[in-house]
């Protein structure tokens, strides 16, 4: 049982990480890393989704019949897209301002049903929660970390608006890197986002064929048919 | 089971769980509607009060406010709102939501507050989609530019001054922007002609009552 467990996690933060392995929801991942504080918003907003529509479909998944279960999932997440879309705009208006269309997006994330058909559908509900929650654990810290890389080369700042999401305490919490820095262009912008995703795949690829000597290869899955959203 | 009963259990079955997931969004939004009505004006409010401060009227700006109907003064395509700000019953201010319809890449919506005699309280960009480290430095967070507007008029600086100074005016571009503030420069005289041409018209519409000034 543990070492089940312990496989989901690994899976989920490293080994089948949904955007440095599975390379999906790169349109959200790549729009909004632009800051550490947003990146950390749309994270939790996806992982969220990720642990209820995980919980949701894990618990149904008796009931549903093979035909619907597509549309049953995507209703299910659709909702709950929703519903947190609206609970953002209401407690977190202004980080929600900032994020904008890329909540209502999570929809879109492949990874979200991916989680849901292959995993959620064919799992029990303690299980599928976990999957959720560490699949949403290793998106968010490549949001956060892509966020941190390009908040601090393209602006030399960190945590900047973190006021947004803390409360107005959190206003000190802002570093900055000496106020003549130049600042760097090209990481604020889309290419930068693209360099640095690509960093981070090759990083991690660079560590897995490392450490391929002293244990057995990580088979990963090859991403999925479905295109990227 | 046959296949009717077979198709419409597994419609049913569809239908349940439609309603179960419009029920659970219709409930959220029930439950927060309000809050997010409240947020939206309190950033409208908070937006408004970065051009006028809160010490300068004492009516309800939201409450004050009117539809102006389309102009090419404005740049607008469609009714547009206006704000009016009274203090003692007297017109203090008008803050106006003009478009510049030729940014580097599209649009940019600006607030422009105008004081009764003319000058200008202040100038905010609202949104805008110039470039990230040129253009957009338009934003009042990220650079003081859109300051340099306050107190202005259309005598001060005169008519031909009205530009960036590379077309020979008065404001200044930024390094590697010159289209972005041009746009916003042109804009906010715009709207200040528009001010001039209806001043009258538009702070007589609300004292008897809101509603849309027509000036087509």
């Amino acid at each position: 049982m543990a070492a089940e467990q312990l496989k989901i996690v690994k899976n989920g933060l490293w080994g089948n990480n949904v955007a440095l392995v599975q390379l999906l929801g790169l349109c959200p991942l790549l729009a909004v890393s632009g800051t550490f504080i947003n990146g950390l918003g749309l994270g939790l907003a996806t992982m969220l989704t990720l642990v209820a529509s995980n919980a949701s479909v894990s618990i149904i998944r008796h009931w549903v019949r093979p035909e619907v279960r597509i549309p049953i999932f995507v209703l299910i997440i659709a909702s709950i897209v929703t519903t947190i879309e609206l609970a953002m705009n209401a407690f977190f208006h202004e980080l929600f301002l900032i994020l904008g269309i890329f909540i209502p997006l999570i929809v879109t994330n492949c990874s979200i049903i991916a989680r849901a058909e292959s995993f959620a559908s064919k799992n029990n509900v303690f299980d599928s929660v976990l999957d959720g929650f560490m699949m949403g654990m290793g998106f968010l810290l490549v949001l956060v970390t892509l966020g941190t890389l390009r908040e601090v080369i393209g602006a030399g700042t960190l945590f900047a608006n973190a006021h947004l999401m803390f409360g107005e305490g959190a206003r000190s919490m802002l570093l900055t890197l000496g106020d003549d820095y130049p600042g760097f262009l090209l990481a604020v912008l889309p290419p930068g986002a693209f360099i640095g995703l690509g960093l981070l795949i090759a990083i991690k690829n660079h560590i897995d064929r490392r450490s391929v000597s002293s244990q057995a290869v990580i088979v990963t899955e090859t991403p999925s048919e479905t295109p990227a959203t | 089971m046959s296949i009717h009963k077979q198709v419409l259990t597994t419609a049913s079955l569809l239908m349940i769980f439609a309603i179960i997931g419009s029920g659970i969004v219709g409930l959220t939004y029930e439950g927060t509607y309000e809050k997010i009505k409240r947020n939206e004006q309190l950033v409208l409010l908070r937006k408004l009060n970065t051009i006028l401060s809160p010490s300068e009227y004492d009516n309800d700006l939201l409450a004050d406010q009117i539809e102006l109907d389309e102009d090419s003064l404005l740049g607008t395509t469609g009714p547009s709102k206006a704000y009016l700000a009274y203090r003692n019953s007297k017109p203090v201010a008008i803050v106006l939501s003009p478009v510049a319809p030729n940014g580097y890449s599209g649009p940019i919506n600006m607030l422009v507050g105008v004081y009764h005699d003319g000058t200008i309280a202040g100038v905010r960009v609202v949104k805008h989609r110039e470039t990230p480290g040129l253009g957009d430095a338009v934003e009042s967070q990220r650079s003081d530019w859109i300051l340099g507007f306050d107190k202005k008029s259309l005598e001060n600086p005169t008519p031909k001054k009205w530009k960036v100074k590379r077309d020979g005016g008065e404001f200044d571009q930024f390094t590697g922007a010159t289209i972005t503030p041009r746009a916003v420069v042109k804009a906010v005289h715009s709207a200040l002609l528009y001010f001039q041409q209806y001043r009258k018209e538009l702070f007589k519409e609300t004292q008897d009552g809101s509603g849309t000034v027509k000036n087509s």
